[in-house]
């Protein structure tokens, strides 16, 4: 990833930019210590490709990934437990690399790849990841359950990769991850499951992982 | 949320400019701690400018050290080969925080730039916090104060700096680079961040206006020789209560020929703990050595209601970490 192109930056110019920082008269009626500025929600194009499929969306700037998806595409798979950054619920993929939709604001995302849960699968044909947990129990109310699978899928890649966690032993040496365990609760940290259906999920990964106990 | 206009430049000058005079612009980055307080209320900018997008994001030999782009996110810094080969200490620290995907977001700049999670802080239903209210009072000093400071406070303000990262590079040395309307320059990571003193609003040297660009690494020959021992109130996804790095060049016999010690969790920036540093060098690492050199350095540390434990922790997290490394068993 240290070589990634920068990909052009959003198509709201300079000159809109300042216009909008111009708008700032001051509100009738308002007490003079009250007084700010006043920004008006201005309305932007972006276009995100969700779950393989390209959209073109306005949106108002302060609306984040997880709040378009759920509300305005109506993309209820992807939970809002805590909306900030504290349980994983919300995970996305953007790119391929998972991250809290709840602390990103959409239009931060622009022109990028975004997967959610409901993308998953293959028509009728679950991702292995969902059959892994289905099998294993790997929940109970089911609320945390697609953050779970997102992040999981994620995970397998980023073991794939070689990428290390904080229970990797000898991280300076540059070599294959074994995927114990303590690996997987490490790596899955970023997800809280208040039913307590950690056992499961464990399990899951480690069979999606291809893996026996370690 | 407060309405603000939003701009995503394609250089850095663009957004430096972009920035110009305005006193209610933020650069957001991963946006996993502005966002968070803009939802909370503590931070209204009228301005965002995403810097999500600048050329920022390389990791490279510089000199005989390593420069790692601003923008890098803390997942790709852990994992570089350069960072986890020659400071691994960094990695440690980085994959000790957050969580994967909040990591996969958040940018170098970012979390150096991150404020304090005090609660008090953080949340605007209490009027007594002198960084978001300078002079309205500092509801921690009486309140709930378990995840404060013990060195360095001032009677304004006792929050902590509560960055892993930022341990670690403060026992590298790091360099900040920055580039702002008046030009480049570099602050050294034990310059960066600053004690509360009377104006604990003020938490950096950085000027308005002025972008991080990269973060520069010198070089450690005995950069492997480190650790960063991290505890906190459970085993992943939490900040630390005290954190220690430790980088150090010790012979086969035990004897330190160099020693570099921060902590985190215990000070409004992370606490290079120079009196330990200085107690430790040409010394061996014996059990008393290393407890005297901790009891020097917590010396003046002063603890609140709650969190008077953490001088204690901090002493034996010293002890701890430095035998590790001297004892061969880092993770590095
Ligand atoms: C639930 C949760 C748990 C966490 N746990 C930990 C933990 O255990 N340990 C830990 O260390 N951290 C932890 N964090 C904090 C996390 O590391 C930070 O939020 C993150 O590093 C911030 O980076 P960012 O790029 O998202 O910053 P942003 O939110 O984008 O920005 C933060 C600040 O920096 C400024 N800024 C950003 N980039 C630049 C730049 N290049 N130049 C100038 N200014 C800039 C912004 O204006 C803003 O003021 C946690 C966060 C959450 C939400
Ligand atoms: S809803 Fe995003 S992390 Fe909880
Ligand atoms: S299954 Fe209920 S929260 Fe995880």
């Amino acid at each position: 990833m240290d070589d990634q192109e920068s990909k052009p930056a959003l198509q709201v110019s300079r000159r809109e930019f300042v216009e909008v920082a111009v708008v700032s008269g001051l509100a009738a009626g308002v007490p003079a210590a009250a007084q700010t500025p006043e920004i008006k929600p201005r309305i932007v194009n972006c276009t995100f490709t969700i779950n393989k499929q390209k959209q073109e969306l306005q949106i108002d700037p302060r609306v984040t990934l997880l709040d378009l998806l759920r509300e305005h595409l109506k993309l209820t798979g992807t939970k809002k437990g805590c909306d900030h950054g504290q349980c994983g619920a919300c995970t996305v993929l953007v790119d391929g690399r998972r991250i809290n939709s709840c602390l990103t604001l959409a239009i931060m995302q622009n022109g990028r790849e975004i997967t959610t849960i409901e993308g998953l699968a293959a028509g009728s044909q679950l991702h292995p990841m969902q059959t892994a947990f289905i099998e294993h129990d790997g929940f109970q109310c089911g609320y945390c359950t697609p953050g779970q699978v997102c992040s999981a899928v994620a995970l397998l890649d980023e073991v794939k990769a070689g990428a290390p966690s904080a229970v990797t032993p000898r991280m300076g040496e540059i070599r294959p991850i074994e995927l114990s365990d303590d690996e997987i609760r490490e790596r899955m940290s970023g997800n809280i499951c208040r039913c307590g259906a950690y056992e499961g999920i464990v399990a899951a990964v480690r069979e999606a992982a291809g893996r026996r106990r370690v | 949320m407060k309405p603000f206009s939003y701009f995503c430049p394609a250089t850095v000058d663009e957004a430096i400019q972009g920035y110009g005079e305005a006193q209610e612009t933020r650069f957001i980055g991963g946006g996993t701690n502005l966002l968070d307080l803009m939802k909370m209320g503590v931070e209204r900018p009228a301005h965002l400018i995403d810097i999500g997008r600048l050329p920022l994001m390389k990791i490279s030999p510089h000199g005989d050290g390593v420069r790692i782009g601003a923008l890098i996110s803390n997942t790709d810094a852990a994992n570089h080969e350069l960072i986890r080969t020659r400071y691994p200490v960094l990695t440690e620290a980085i994959l000790a925080g957050a969580s994967p995907q909040l990591r996969n977001m958040a940018t170098m700049g970012g979390n150096l730039l991150q404020r304090t999670r005090c609660y008090y802080f953080y949340d605007p239903s209490y009027q007594e916090c002198n960084k978001r209210t300078p002079g309205s009072g500092c509801a921690a000093i009486d309140g709930y104060n378990r995840i404060h400071a013990v060195l360095g406070q001032s009677p304004q303000c006792i929050a902590v700096h509560p960055s892993d990262m930022c341990v670690a590079l403060t026992a590298l040395d790091a360099v900040v680079q920055v580039k702002g309307p008046h030009g480049e320059r570099s602050i050294n990571m034990t310059e960066f961040h600053r004690l509360p003193g009377d104006t604990p609003q003020v938490e950096t040297n950085l000027q308005s206006g002025e972008l991080i660009t990269a973060i520069d690494l010198p070089s450690i020959p005995y950069g492997k020789q480190s650790h960063y021992l991290k505890i906190r109130d459970r085993h992943s996804y939490a900040f630390a209560l005290v954190s220690v790095a430790v980088v150090l060049d010790a012979d086969e016999d035990g004897t330190m020929r160099h020693v570099r010690i921060a902590l985190g969790g215990v000070a409004h920036k992370p606490w290079r703990a120079t009196k330990a540093e200085k107690a430790l060098t040409g010394e061996k690492a014996d059990k008393k050595t290393l407890r005297a050199a901790a009891e020097e350095e917590l010396a003046d540390a002063h603890g609140y209601e709650h969190n008077s434990f953490k001088i204690e922790l901090a002493k034996r997290a010293i002890v701890r970490a430095v035998t590790t490394v001297v004892g061969g068993q880092q993770n590095g």
